[in-house]
């Protein structure tokens, strides 16, 4: 093409003439070099080459690619959104960001500025907490993938000074048992995905010396043909160390592994839609990690951060050193200079455009005065890391790039950083779904084992066993419970040797609701993630958003995106749990049509002692159980239903304002010990939630569902399964009867058990007895499908 | 010799990463510990200014090859003649997990009749891949290893196991020979054991990666060189262990404290 014009230098370098081109040949050029840019963006960038009268440098149009891709810049939630109701001006201005401008909380310390959230822990430290997706990756490499996920959001948490001490991961996939012959060509098998990314993450996980203490597996149709996997990690870091004040003459340094062309296009492949041929264009996109890399990285930026020799640092991710650099000027206002041949290779002749733009794993870029570079770099040496100083931060707002002493670019951060705003419309329907009709089915025990055993309510021992949940020897509440292994709420974590303050981390994702109704999809996300946070006795809440969504150009998936994100509002708002950071995954499509609309919300509070923590394992006999929240029939979207075979309609919907003063009313009533134990009632209801109290705790348990407090008439199974939000189930001794009732006054509660000596499972129903099981059946049931070897 | 003048060495390496609880505990215990490089360690120290060497978890140069192989070899050339003077010296090493495959891999451990050329035993993969859980230890030792004096006889200790190499095999034409040099030697010290205080006899998940005979954790001849695979620094705590939010409030201490507790009453006895 006659625009693009090689130079005869003796490295690869393209100069493309923009200067006048026509959109024909503005698509032509995109094509040529592999860019995902949108037409609307060519031209705004052939305008500006108009203006400055010359041609481009293929390094210059990658970085434009790289910076404005939707990975990178998150052009859908910073974009205006016509909206039936109205224009949406940003929806994480807007829905997201909002709540904490609002809140204005003195304990949240950087939110959606760095590379992770950062939330104050005690007088000293602080919390910094993020999470990621590596959908894309994980669908064609799933191993890999889903190790690079962790290893990334690593170096996230690395990328404010924090020492990672927690990881949580949250995975969905297609049925195990789906069809082999139902699978469109390029697309891989669950078990097969399943397998990758539960092994990927475990072998690098394990490996760092992170544990894993928090997490989930989903299973859903919807995920066959977009496997998701969320990787997130949570660290710690002393304030004073949380240095920012990068300055025109400091170094940049990039310390780690080595610059390959491995990681290409990364973001470009992640900002679209997989197809059948995603298999052979992108798997050079997705790499293999290497744990020992990141592990000494680790350290040695620990020594670093604790000594105070950086200004400033963030992860090479999405976009490597193009958006690690550019980002950074910009942010302090500065410009660079880099001198790519400097940075460190695993071989020779890579293009200048391929090194500034790789996203080879395990690397970080630094930024360091001149006074303390040696310092650093013999701390690097010492714990044998390679880092090379590659450029400077300079004082203009222009990023120059040099290779083989010629200038290879020159950046204007202005343009390059407001690219053009996207407008999109929106057109969302509600599904007209309406619960089914059955008859109550006559034998519930059938029912309720089964329930135990289906894929999102079992155990995932098997699972769970293969990340070491206990490296660091500072996980109180582990993800299985007791000798008896059962399911717990939320992690926690004691971090310091010295004081008993803990962090609890817990998760909510509802998928299936989103079927019916995005907005109460979202709502009861946040619930659950709350409730489950509440249930360990984790309060000061702040909350972080992973989105998981299809093409945001379709109008329908827009559509239900503002819907879940205006949830998002409504009720972290009337909750009082600001959202400190999030990510969000868009172009989740593929063969078998868009993802099940997903958002996950990860949850992270404060225990005041964790020698107070409450957990979910009945404690003793004699022991009363109250229900608190109110039971309606919400059976839409349930497990239950799903068992039966339907979807249903009536989603569960959420008063947050009264279910947020339930909470404040049960930390108060575990803050006066009031409280044995508490489990939070998700899939399954109130039947799956006692059961699993009764086999971890290794108690029987009456349940007496006559108690249970309804807002109308109902079936026993409905009172059994129902998923209502913002429900409780507690364990309070007889003593303390009156003064618990006391404190509940005008929260929903009623006295539905009893815990029981005896090996028996029991629930009361109409008709009398409904249910009598062994706790051992019980346990079998749940623990069978992917319950290891207990 | 005075607790407070003990020092505890706890080397490390790129990829370790259980050194931080180790020393956590040990500090615990009222010794000095030092955290030090391997690097660093044959540069600028010398071994026998410690009184305990702690090789601690964690998957050492990425234990590419085989577990703690590479770390091994490393110690083998730069400190091999100063750690088998201090063990001919009848000080304490102890191996945790990783540590434990670096002594194995290093000769040290079982080490019948004094260091060996080519590694005795092997600390092969789990039959179920890696596994993270609380099991049961035996303490089986008949008086042989000083370190595990304090431990009464047949006691029961909770700890976690965390690996996914760990699997104690013997080679297969030598198993019964080797097995019964154990018993000879007094070199058990610790195998996996069911709720009920008997031996898990291979059965899952008592005994978490199948290893022959049970064997959690062996000693050399002389008893002062220890490796095990459960993790005592984990189970140090009485907030650790699992099973403490039945009882209300956590005990103060976990097993793991027991172990560490009787190395260090060694050196102190001993000096």
């Amino acid at each position: 093409m006659r625009r693009v014009r090689r130079t005869p230098l003796p490295f690869p370098y393209h100069l493309i003439d923009l200067r006048g081109a026509e959109d024909g040949e503005l698509i032509e050029i995109a094509a040529l070099l592999g860019l995902g840019l949108s037409l609307e963006e060519l031209r705004s960038i052939r305008d500006h080459y108009n203006s400055l009268g010359r041609e481009a440098s293929d390094v210059e149009l990658q970085t434009y690619d790289q910076t404005w891709s939707e990975h990178c810049f998150h052009k859908t939630f910073k974009g205006l959104i016509e909206t039936p109701e109205g224009l949406v001006d940003g929806l994480l201005k807007t829905y997201i960001k909002r709540v904490v401008e609002e809140l204005r909380p003195d304990w949240c310390l950087s939110v959606f500025e760095d590379n992770a959230g950062v939330i104050e822990f005690d007088e000293d430290h602080a919390i910094a907490v993020k999470v990621e997706t590596h959908n894309h990756p994980s669908a064609i490499e799933p191993f890999g993938g889903a190790a690079t996920g962790i290893g990334g959001v690593i170096r996230d948490i690395l990328g404010v000074w924090a020492d990672p001490i927690a990881c949580t991961d949250v995975l969905c996939f297609g049925p195990l048992d789906y069809k082999y012959e139902l699978l469109p060509q390029g697309i891989k098998h669950p078990s097969y995905l399943f397998r990758g990314v539960v092994s990927g993450i475990g072998s690098y996980g394990n490996s760092v010396g992170i544990p894993t203490v928090n997490g989930a597996v989903y299973f859903d149709e919807g995920y066959v043909g977009n496997v998701v996997v969320y990787a997130g990690c949570l660290g710690l870091l002393r304030k004073d160390r949380y240095a920012r004040c990068v300055r025109a003459g400091d170094w940049i340094v990039v310390a780690g592994g080595r610059t390959g062309l491995d990681g290409i296009h990364g973001v470009t492949f992640a900002s679209s839609e997989l197809t059948w041929e995603s298999e052979m264009v992108s798997r050079p996109a997705v790499q293999i990690g290497n744990p020992l890399e990141e592990e000494k990285l680790k350290r040695a930026i620990k020594l670093i951060g604790e000594d105070g020799l950086g200004s400033g640092i963030t992860d090479l991710g999405g976009g490597g050193l193009s958006c690690a650099v550019c980002e950074t000027a910009y942010r302090y206002g500065l410009g660079a200079e880099v001198w790519l041949d400097r940075v460190p290779l695993k071989y020779p002749s890579m293009a200048p455009w391929e090194i500034w733009i790789s996203e080879s794993q395990e690397r970080m870029c630094l930024a360091i005065s001149p006074q303390n570079l040696e310092k650093a770099l013999r701390i690097f040496e010492e714990e044998q890391v390679e880092a090379t100083p590659i450029g400077r931060y300079s004082e203009e707002g222009l990023v120059r790039v040099y290779y083989g002493g010629l200038k290879v670019a020159e950046l204007d951060l202005r343009h390059l950083f407001s690219p053009p705003r996207i407008r999109r419309s929106t057109s969302w329907r509600p599904p007209s779904l309406e619960d089914p009709i059955f008859p109550e089915p006559q034998n519930l025990e059938a029912i309720l084992k089964r329930l135990l055993a289906s894929p999102n309510i079992a155990s995932k021992e098997e699972v769970i066993r293969s990340y070491d949940h206990e490296v660091k020897g500072c996980t109180v509440v582990k993800p299985l419970h007791g000798w008896n292994a059962g399911p717990s709420d939320a992690a926690v974590l004691k971090p310091l040797g010295a004081s008993w303050r803990g962090i609890s981390i817990s998760s909510g994702l509802k998928p299936r609701y989103g079927r019916i109704d995005p907005y109460w999809m979202a709502a009861s996300s946040i619930d659950e993630a709350v409730r489950n946070n509440i249930a360990v006795g984790g309060r000061r809440i702040a909350l972080l958003d992973n989105f998981t969504w299809g093409n945001p150009e379709k109008e329908d998936r827009l559509g239900s995106l503002v819907q879940a994100c205006r949830a998002c509002y409504d009720v972290a708002k009337a909750y009082g749990t600001p959202f400190v950071s999030g990510k969000d995954s868009l172009y989740n499509e593929s063969p078998l049509g868009p993802v099940t609309p997903t958002l996950l919300v990860t949850a992270v509070g404060i225990v005041p002692d964790i020698r107070r923590v409450v957990t979910m394992e009945l404690k003793e006999e004699g022991d009363l159980i109250y229900l608190l929240g109110l039971t309606r029939k919400e059976v839409g979207g349930s497990e239950y239903l799903r068992l039966m075979g339907y979807i249903g309609g009536s989603v569960p919907k959420l008063n947050a304002s009264r279910t947020a003063e339930l909470y404040r009313r049960v930390i108060s009533a575990m803050d006066l010990g009031l409280v044995r134990s508490c489990h939070d009632l998700s899939e399954g209801g109130l039947g799956i939630a006692a059961a699993e109290m009764a086999f971890t705790g290794g108690l029987g348990l009456t349940l007496n569902l006559e108690g249970v407090l309804v807002d109308e008439e109902m079936r026993d199974d409905f009172k059994l399964f129902s998923e209502s939000n913002g429900r409780l189930l507690v364990e309070v001794k007889p003593e303390h009867r009156s003064s618990f009732e006391k404190l509940m006054e005008g929260v929903e509660l009623s006295l539905v058990g009893m815990v029981t000596a005896e090996d028996r499972f029991r629930v009361l129903g109409r008709r009398g007895t409904i249910l009598d099981l062994s706790l051992g059946e019980l346990m079998d049931a749940w623990k069978t499908p992917l319950g290891g070897s207990n | 010799m005075n607790r407070s003048e003990i020092r505890v060495l706890i080397p490390r390496a790129p990829g370790t990463n259980c050194d931080s609880e180790t020393a956590m505990a040990f500090l615990d215990l009222g010794v000095k510990v030092e955290v030090v490089h391997t690097q660093r360690l044959f540069r600028e120290r010398n071994l026998m200014d410690y009184d305990i060497i702690v090789f601690p978890g964690g998957f050492s140069y990425g234990d590419y090859v085989r577990s703690g192989a590479i770390w091994a070899k490393e110690c083998e050339y730069r400190i091999g003649r100063e750690l088998e003077e201090f063990i001919r010296e009848g000080r304490p090493v102890l191996g945790i997990c990783n540590g434990f495959q670096l002594l194995v891999e290093a000769g040290f451990l079982p080490g019948f009749e004094g260091r060996s050329i080519y590694p005795q035993a092997a600390l092969a993969n789990n039959p179920n891949g890696f596994q993270c859980r609380w099991v049961r230890i035996k303490h089986v030792n008949s008086g042989n290893c000083p370190l595990t004096r304090e431990i009464p006889p047949d006691a029961v200790l909770e700890m976690p196991v965390a690996h996914g190499e760990g699997r104690f095999l013997f080679p297969r034409d030598r198993e019964d020979e080797y097995l019964r040099r154990l018993y000879e030697q007094d070199q058990l010290v610790f195998r996996y054991a069911k709720p009920d205080g008997t031996f898990a006899d291979g059965e899952d998940p008592y005994n978490p990666d199948g290893a022959l005979h049970d064997i959690a954790g062996i000693c050399n001849p002389e008893g002062n060189v220890l490796g095990l695979m459960p993790h005592p620094e984990r189970a140090y705590y009485g907030w650790q262990l699992p099973g403490w939010t039945k009882r209300g409030t956590p005990p103060e201490y976990g097993d793991g404290r027991l172990l560490l507790e009787s190395i260090v009453r060694y050196v102190e006895r001993r000096l």
